[in-house]
């Protein structure tokens, strides 16, 4: 132990250096390549928006994204102080008829005023989210059942193949049409338009993780379903220890394709059908037409960016933390 | 001839009596103090136009809140989206075009019972051509002495250019919002006026494209998309309320050429629709709903117009009409801008309270059935006796009354401010100012059909 120590104290410098050296060569590849890239991006941006002259002014650049950033921050925050005198109002308003009418069930109504770029953002999520965890519910189970049965396999296999190339925008107003006729009650737990924009996402995501799940499953090694026979392991046992910890890289490639694509078209459903979240918003300002519309839109197209990125790397390790073989490189 | 005239004069009176004992009857049911609302939590559309005002100022000014109303006010994508919502109950009530209501309720479209206790506005509506068919127009305009086209311009400007595209084989085709809206009827009136036929409509042969015998094509567009499909060249003139007459000029792509105030003055606009199922479930919503908006008409018409650049500064907001302040601010501020930099005075383009403007009167609705009837869309004869019937059907002033007078008796409106509630019988007085100088008398709607040029009279069918 003290000869190694000697050792690295020896070639101190030597060693310091190469480290610097390594270390420089690796934050120059995976820091400032990327900054290089965005700068040329944004440059090259900046140059187009200024040449581009639209009936609505001109095309947003990166300053006028900037400025809308902070102008729907500041409007968010004035959104909130209202909505914090609305609950104030409502409540003195309930004590005042309690007073004169007293079978009154005071009740505390939900803020009515308008939704901010922020509330947006969170609508789309919750959305997406919902959306993509009924696809995965129906999705994985029915993969790995048509992954194992060669006969379920050429049974289905059509339909979905007819299934998975049609556009979210035509699925859409038969399922608004449906949930309208069939999502009938008084008090609504959820609203239809979320119920619309979440079966639009589901239809459309299902596909790309059936059929990962499936061609994972039917292409689990030859040797481990020999060792499963040969243990005579029940049918579920089989699933649980062989066939899922064997196809959880194919399912998770299914799951982010199906992902990327339910986050496409749930803005391209919000648009369509004015259903609340970032699709309806952005809509909105190209409907209004006005000055600041275009780099609102702007804005809202490289938000809708970063979070499909974010929510494919939550993917991602989520999917490096629970696959066995740590050597795939995952990207 | 005589007799007919005499039996006709003699209904109309019945009508007037019977009428006016309705109102009496109803001032004294209304001894009692008004109930709280049956519903307290209301959803609401609208179209981004500026005539959507007297929703926003309510909610803003808190009239809905003090009415003890939580509402939430959603834009809509179309007007056929936001009928369907009030219908399907998605909507509480809207801001509708008048004839919405009317059609749904004869079964034009889609069949529904919807009522309107408030009309929403007077005026707000232009047509508005593309820069090359102005150009072409401009010649045939005559001039005032400082060389700016003398107004009103009428479709006779036009006339000579539909010609030559007709020439060519090139279908002229124009814009409108919806196929019963104001502006379907307007810009056929003025194209009617000049010579240019805007196409009757066939609902008992299935055509509803309203483009039978047409020198002009008309065609839907909703209203915030107008400027965009004029740039693109898809329609070459449009007729739309506000802001986007003004949104046209200011993006340098087209030229508003007449307001509706010229072609007829004060006329009815939008109307504020509920169903009548909403009206009898929830009586008191209804009426507590109805005295938010008449106090927020009253707000917006105030001191001569003084709330106008706050009413502006609210609309602008992304969540009601959303366009630049400037845009809104052109129209609703008493000028409107024809040809960039021509600004001209129109104090009554946008009423939203003074003449009455809120009062739903039976010879409003009326009138829409006559162009409804002129046009083909009623495709058969109806007796005037069927128009006064259907009128009343929808045109609901029994709960505007009962709006009004609560809000006199609390003293937050004046006796002033309302039509005479026991003698009004709710016909306006034959009503002159026509682009055409045709006399229109809501008490007889055949005979006013008979005097047109072009379009179905009495006994006609396409």
């Amino acid at each position: 132990m003290n000869t190694l120590m000697d050792k690295i104290t020896f070639n101190g410098t030597e060693s310091t250096k190469l480290v610097v050296i390594n270390l420089l060569k690796h934050v120059s590849q995976s820091i400032a390549l990327p900054i290089l890239g965005i700068l040329v991006f944004l440059a090259l941006w900046s140059t187009a928006a200024n040449n581009i002259d639209t009936s609505l002014g001109k095309f947003p650049g990166p300053g006028a994204v900037a400025e809308q950033v902070v102008n729907l921050y500041q409007e968010h925050r004035a959104e909130r102080i209202k909505a914090e005198k609305f609950y104030q109002r409502q409540e003195e308003r309930n004590a005042k008829r309690l007073a004169q009418d007293p079978n009154y069930q005071p009740k505390i109504r939900p803020y009515t005023g308008k939704e901010t770029f922020w509330d947006q953002i969170i609508t789309s999520l919750i959305t997406v989210m919902s959306g993509f965890l009924l696809a995965a519910i129906i999705a994985i189970p029915l993969g790995i059942a048509v992954g194992l049965s060669r006969s379920l396999n050429t049974a289905i296999n059509p339909i979905i193949q007819i299934f998975k190339p049609v556009s979210p925008l035509a699925w859409l107003p038969l399922v608004t049409m449906v949930v309208s006729a069939l999502y009938v009650s008084d008090d609504p737990m959820f609203a239809k338009s979320f119920v619309n924009s979440l079966i639009t996402v589901t239809l459309c995501c299902l596909w790309p993780m059936v059929i990962n799940t499936s061609i994972g499953v039917s292409s689990i090694d030859e040797d481990w379903v020999n060792v499963s026979k040969v243990l005579q392991l029940p049918a579920l046992k089989h699933i649980q220890k062989i066939v899922l910890p064997a196809s959880i890289p194919a399912i998770f490639t299914g799951m982010r394709l199906s992902l990327g694509i339910a986050w496409m078209v749930l803005i391209a459903a919000e648009m369509l059908a004015q259903n609340p979240g970032l699709g309806k918003f952005v809509w909105d300002e190209f409907q209004n037409g006005s000055s600041q519309s275009l780099s609102r839109i702007m804005t809202a197209v490289l938000v809708i960016g970063l979070i499909g990125f974010l929510l494919d790397r939550s993917m991602l390790s989520i999917q490096s933390l629970l696959s066995w073989n740590k050597q795939t490189d995952l990207r | 001839m005589y007799v007919v005239k005499i039996l006709s004069k003699l209904k109309s009176l019945v009508h007037i009596v019977s009428f006016t004992s309705i109102i009496t009857f109803s001032n004294f049911s209304f001894a009692e103090k008004l109930g709280w609302p049956e519903k307290e939590e209301l959803t609401f559309g609208f179209i981004k136009l500026t005539d959507m005002a007297p929703i926003a100022i309510a909610y803003e000014n808190g009239y809905f809140e003090e009415e003890g109303l939580y509402v939430t006010i959603e834009a809509q994508a179309n007007w056929k989206v936001l009928l369907d919502g009030v219908i399907d109950g998605r909507l509480d009530g809207a801001h509708m075009l008048a004839g919405q209501p009317i059609a749904a309720t004869i079964g034009y479209g889609t069949q529904a019972d919807i009522i309107t206790p408030f009309s929403m506005d007077l005026n707000g509506n232009a047509i508005t051509v593309s820069n090359t068919i102005w150009e072409k127009m401009k010649v045939n305009v005559p001039k005032i002495a400082d060389g700016r086209p003398l107004h009103p311009i009428k479709a006779d400007a036009l006339k000579p250019v539909v010609e030559e595209f007709k020439a060519k084989g090139k279908p002229f085709k124009m814009g409108m919002v919806f196929p019963v809206s104001t502006h379907n009827y307007e810009l056929r009136y003025w194209l009617a006026a000049g010579g240019i036929h805007p196409g009757f409509y066939a609902p008992h042969k299935g055509d509803t494209s309203g483009k039978l015998q047409a020198d002009a094509l008309l065609s839907v567009t909703p209203p915030p998309q107008m400027p965009a499909t004029l740039e693109a060249g898809t329609i070459y003139g449009y007729c739309v309320g506000e802001p986007w007459n003004q949104q046209a000029v200011f993006k340098g792509i087209g030229v508003p050429v007449v307001t509706d105030y010229e072609i007829w003055k004060n006329n009815p606009e939008k109307v504020f629709g509920i169903t009548k199922a909403f009206a009898e479930k929830y009586p008191n919503t209804t009426i507590r709903l109805t005295r938010a908006l008449i106090r927020a008409a009253k707000w917006l018409d105030e001191n001569n117009n003084a709330n106008r650049p706050a009413a502006v500064k609210i609309l602008s907001q992304s969540n009601y009409v959303g366009a630049d302040y400037d845009v809104i601010a052109n129209s609703m501020t008493g000028t409107f801008e024809y040809e960039k930099g021509d600004k001209r005075s129109v104090p009554d383009f946008n009423v939203f309270f003074r003449h009455f403007a809120t009062y739903p009167y039976y010879s409003d609705a009326i009138w829409y059935l006559t162009q409804m009837r002129r046009w083909g869309q009623i495709s058969k004869d109806k007796s005037d006796e069927w128009y006064h019937e259907t009128a009343k059907k929808v045109y609901r002033p029994d709960i505007y009354t009962k709006a009004a007078l609560s809000l006199i008796k609390e003293g937050k409106m004046d006796v002033k401010d309302f039509p005479d509630f026991s003698t009004e019988d709710g016909y306006r007085s034959p009503q002159t100012h026509f682009i055409d100088d045709i006399i229109y008398d809501g008490s007889k709607p055949n005979e006013y059909i008979n005097q047109f040029k072009i379009g179905l009279k009495q006994g006609d069918t396409i």
